[in-house]
C-alpha cells in the first residue's frame, strides 16, 4: 500500500484499499493447456474455411440464449396434466420435443421428487448439466466442492442450500456421468391449487430442478 | 448389443484403474449395486475421447448403490442411494 501511495500526487486522507479496487483482468490469468488449445483449434478451424465468425457467434448466442425458464415452463405442465408427466418421466426427449424443447443427444431423464424422496443432481466428473432445459450450469455447479461433497453427504449439501430433508424420506442422488442429463420434477407445493401454468411456473427456480431446493408457493 | 443385465439385477464395478478417459468415477469402482433401468445403447465415450467412432456401440445402464454400502461412515438413513450411469463394459455380474 505504501508505495501504491507515494504515487498519487495529490494530497488525500481516504483509505480505500488501491490494491483492491481493480477489478482483474481476465487476461491477467495465464492461458491453461486446454484454453490454447481450444484458441488453436478455433484458429484453424477458421483458417481452413471450416467454420466462419457468424456461425461461431451463432452457435455461442444459441448456447447463452437457452433459460432455465425453459425447464419451468415445462414443470408446471407436468403438474398440471398428469399425462405429460408420465411422458415426461417415460421418455424425456419425446416429451420435451412435443412443447418444442430439443434436448439433442442426450438421453434427458427425468426424475420425480415425492413425499418420500428427494432427488439431486451433480456430475462427480466434470459439468454435465442439462442445458437445454436450464441454460448455463451455475458456477456452485461446477465447483469441485459441490461435486465432491454432495455424493459424500448429501444431506449436509442440502441443508447448506437450505433444505432440510428428514430421516424418514429417501435423499436420491444422481451422477450424470455420460450419456444421461437429469431433470428434477419438485414437489408442487400446496397452497397452489387454480394456479395457471404460467403462475406456477414462475416459482419454479433453476435450484429447484436440480434438487437442491424446493419451490414455495409465496 | 441388446444388454446382459436386467433392472432387478445385482452388479459389481470393476475394480480397475486403466488410464486414459474414463466415465466411471473412481468412488464406484468395485462396489456391488442393483441395476435401475436400461438406458439404450450409445456410442463408448471412452473411445470417442481419442476420435475414434466409439463403436460398436455400449449398453448404457443407472446402478443404485445404498449410500451406507458406498461410504463406510455415510451420515443419513439406510434407504438413501446414488444412481450412476454405468457402461457395461464396467459391469460384472455379484
Amino acid at each position: 500500500m505504501a508505495e501504491e501511495r507515494e504515487t498519487h500526487d495529490h494530497d488525500h486522507d481516504h483509505d480505500h484499499d488501491h490494491d483492491l479496487t481493480f477489478q482483474p483482468n481476465i487476461e491477467d490469468s495465464e492461458a491453461g493447456r486446454y484454453e490454447l488449445m481450444t484458441y488453436a483449434i478455433r484458429e484453424l478451424l477458421m483458417e481452413k474455411g471450416h467454420l466462419a465468425p457468424d456461425e461461431l457467434r451463432a452457435a455461442q448466442e444459441k448456447v447463452e440464449s437457452l433459460q432455465h425458464s425453459d425447464g419451468a415452463k415445462v414443470i408446471a405442465k407436468a403438474w398440471t396434466d398428469a399425462d405429460f408427466k408420465n411422458r415426461l418421466l417415460e421418455d424425456g426427449n419425446a416429451a420435451l420435443a412435443e412443447v418444442g424443447v430439443d434436448a439433442g443427444a442426450a438421453k434427458m431423464t427425468v426424475v420425480e421428487n415425492t413425499d418420500d424422496v428427494q432427488n439431486v443432481v451433480v456430475c462427480t466428473l466434470c459439468s454435465c448439466y442439462p442445458r437445454a432445459v436450464l441454460g448455463m450450469p451455475p458456477d456452485w455447479y461446477r465447483s469441485k466442492s459441490y461435486r465432491s461433497r454432495v455424493v459424500i453427504e448429501p444431506r449436509q449439501v442440502l441443508a447448506e442450500f437450505g433444505t432440510d430433508v428428514p430421516d424418514d424420506m429417501t435423499v436420491r442422488v444422481h451422477d450424470s456421468l455420460a450419456d444421461l442429463r437429469y431433470l428434477v420434477i419438485p414437489r408442487r407445493p400446496a397452497g397452489t391449487d387454480g394456479w395457471t401454468e404460467e403462475q406456477l411456473a414462475a416459482i419454479v427456480t433453476r435450484d429447484t430442478m436440480v434438487g437442491v431446493a424446493n419451490p414455495t408457493a409465496s | 448389443m441388446s444388454g446382459n443385465f436386467a433392472p432387478g439385477d445385482t452388479v459389481q464395478v470393476i475394480s480397475t484403474h486403466p488410464p486414459g478417459h474414463r466415465r466411471t468415477p473412481y468412488y464406484i469402482r468395485g462396489k456391488v449395486g442393483e441395476i435401475e433401468r436400461v438406458c439404450g445403447d450409445f456410442r463408448n465415450p471412452e473411445e470417442l475421447a481419442y476420435g475414434f467412432d466409439g463403436l460398436p456401440k455400449k449398453t448404457l445402464y443407472r446402478v443404485r448403490f445404498k449410500q451406507t454400502d458406498v461410504w463406510a461412515d455415510y451420515a443419513g438413513p439406510e434407504s438413501d442411494t446414488v444412481d450412476v450411469d454405468i457402461y457395461e463394459h464396467w459391469l460384472l455380474p455379484a
